[in-house]
């Protein structure tokens, strides 16, 4: 049996541990864009920031894919895939034969229709090399707009500051963070990052990057306005990288579509991770959410599919920790819930940094954002999983002190009595 | 990291650290065998006056009323802080099941607290890092349960 892995990000590290776990003989092989072993991709605003070193990126050590017998393709892009010879052709001419194939290839920063994009001047902030090209200009450059204002803008505006640039946000929202958090949480942390000294432009976008003598030199707004700078750092999101599927006729949507074992409609390829259209939990339905731990456990489900010890992947929860600044915040589930149907249950306390929000839907938790004290906030995430009744413990789940304490004996038992 | 000395398959065969909250009287006595276990000097005295950072216990004790019990690492089959985790810290042991973490790998970014379905894992404050149970690999019976005057933690298979 062999098992092919194009991409080499959190899902395929998934997959392979999974395979292992299963199968100790069996040849794998990694094909990689890339040219670098795994890293902790949400770590490169972390290195842009001068907050870890350089080989504190690497997600697993190096010698993890000889003791797993796995053989990595570096800097090899696979160009097409042959579902009925079993094959991947590569860039460079090879073809790489499998048995089972785990298409893993993740997403591609959305590219926004603005005039001047494409030029120079003009960077993503996905990968290792967009942080180690924008850790070079940081020494030479005092002013940058980053065209954006979710997780991945945010981060690299914090990391730019970091490093003595003068950075501006410009976001098309009239808040930041609007896809998992809420106008109270956005506010607390939007007041955070204009204190610290960064600059929000709210509810505008870029529409042309302006350049002199082929530099860049200003952006211009929606709203007619400018603001001056010497890069622009493109961070509106990511959608997935599912060309090469799409091109080998492989079912796909906005990802690529996977069923409960996490295979595509070919037998025997399967998708994990950002490119992954999977079950997800809590809509009961199909979806994408390019989030780390989902990418880890479709991967994980997938690996095991392909080393015939398939387990059903129970759906995904999307959720995130990140701190802004010293204010740690969590989001997961159903955080910006429709109007009908869901109860919100918040606490807000503005002059402490601190907000607590909760989401139900019959009874049970569907959702919570939590910003300032993020302590246990995993039970939270246990009881969505489990689908708890919740509707006696509303008022306690508010409190920041929660626990197992708080829930009725049964229930306490039965959560704790697992692992 | 210390090299786990007890052999424990994964899954069901696994000794685990499980509460009796019937008995427990919330003496804490459990929070201090752990800080003492992981401290420098491994002695309370030292351990409590000395230790600069102090360790954070591993297990958390939940007190409301008259109930009482500590929470511990379940060091689960599937790891949701595992799976969680942005920069490798924390891995399974695949002889012991120990799920153990690297404090020099964690970065603080708190994603395993957000995941731990048990929330048994702490910040570090001082050091902006992840502290959980490592199950005192290397001891035969984990420090809290020693600690435990009245057998309200035991160790076992489940």
């Amino acid at each position: 049996m062999r098992h092919v892995i194009i991409g080499n990000g959190v899902a395929s590290i998934g997959a392979i541990e999974a395979i292992r776990s299963a199968d100790r003989e069996s040849p794998v092989t990694v094909i990689s864009s890339e040219p670098h072993r795994v890293y902790g991709r949400p770590l490169i605003s972390s290195l842009l920031g001068g907050r870890i070193r350089e080989e504190d990126i690497y997600y697993r050590p190096e010698g993890f894919y000889a003791a797993n017998n796995v053989t990595l393709l570096t800097g090899k892009t696979a160009t097409g895939i042959n579902t009925k010879a079993r094959k991947v052709r590569l860039e460079s001419g090879e073809a790489v034969p499998f048995d089972k194939l785990l298409i893993a290839t993740g997403g591609v920063p959305f590219v926004p229709s603005v005039e001047g994009l494409d030029g120079p001047d003009v960077y993503f902030f996905t990968t290792l090399d967009d942080a180690r090209k924008l850790d070079i200009l940081t020494a030479k450059l005092r002013k940058i707009v980053v065209l954006g204002g979710g997780l991945i803008g945010l981060k690299a505006a914090e990391s730019l500051h970091d490093r003595g640039i003068h950075v501006t946000v410009v976001e098309l929202a009239d808040r930041i963070l609007s896809a998992a958090f809420d106008a109270e949480a956005g506010g607390i942390i939007a007041r955070r990052l204009a204190e610290s000294g960064i600059s929000l432009v709210l509810g505008n976008t870029v529409t042309k990057i302006v350049r002199i003598k082929k530099r860049a030199r200003r952006v211009v707004l929606s709203d007619g306005g400018s603001v001056p700078c010497e890069a622009v750092v493109t961070a509106i999101g990511v959608v997935p990288n599912k060309a090469l599927a799409e091109k080998a006729g492989i079912g796909v949507n906005r990802g690529i579509l996977t069923d409960d074992f996490m295979q595509t409609n070919v037998p025997g390829i399967f998708a994990a991770g950002d490119v992954a259209e999977a079950k997800d939990m809590l809509w009961g339905e199909r979806r994408v959410t390019p989030i780390w731990p989902n990418a880890y456990i479709q991967g994980r489900h997938a690996g095991l599919s392909m080393a015939g010890a398939a387990r059903p992947y129970p759906g995904g929860i999307p959720m995130n920790s990140i701190e802004f600044y010293g204010i740690p915040t969590v989001s997961m589930g159903i955080s910006n819930p429709p109007a009908e149907g869901y109860e919100v249950l918040a606490r807000l306390e503005p002059e402490k940094n601190c907000y607590r929000k909760l989401v139900l839907r019959n009874g049970k938790l569907v959702g919570a954002v939590l910003v300032g004290r993020i302590d246990r906030s995993g039970i939270l995430s246990g009881l969505i999983r489990n689908g708890v009744d919740v509707e006696l413990l509303k008022q306690e789940m508010l409190r920041d002190d929660f626990g197992f304490s708080d829930m009725q004996p049964e229930i306490r038992q039965a959560l704790l009595a697992a692992y | 990291m210390r090299r786990a000395t007890l052999k424990q398959p994964e899954g069901n065969g696994m000794k685990r650290v499980y509460q009796k909250e019937d008995v427990c009287i919330g003496c804490r006595l459990c929070e201090i065998g752990c800080v003492v276990e992981h401290s420098p000097a491994k002695d309370v005295v030292k351990a409590f006056r000395n230790a600069s950072p102090r360790p954070e216990p591993r297990n958390i004790v939940e007190e409301r009323g008259p109930l009482s019990f500590s929470v511990n690492c379940r060091h689960c089959d599937e790891p949701a802080c595992l799976h969680a985790c942005i920069s490798g810290a924390i891995a399974k042991d695949p002889l012991t099941g120990i799920v153990g973490q690297d404090p020099e790998k964690c970065v603080g970014c708190w994603s395993c607290i957000m995941a731990c379905p048990f929330g048994v894992i702490r910040k570090n404050g001082a050091q902006s890092k992840a502290v959980k149970c490592d199950l005192c690999a290397g001891r035969t019976i984990p420090a809290c349960v020693e600690a435990c005057p009245n057998r309200a933690l035991v160790f076992e298979e489940r």
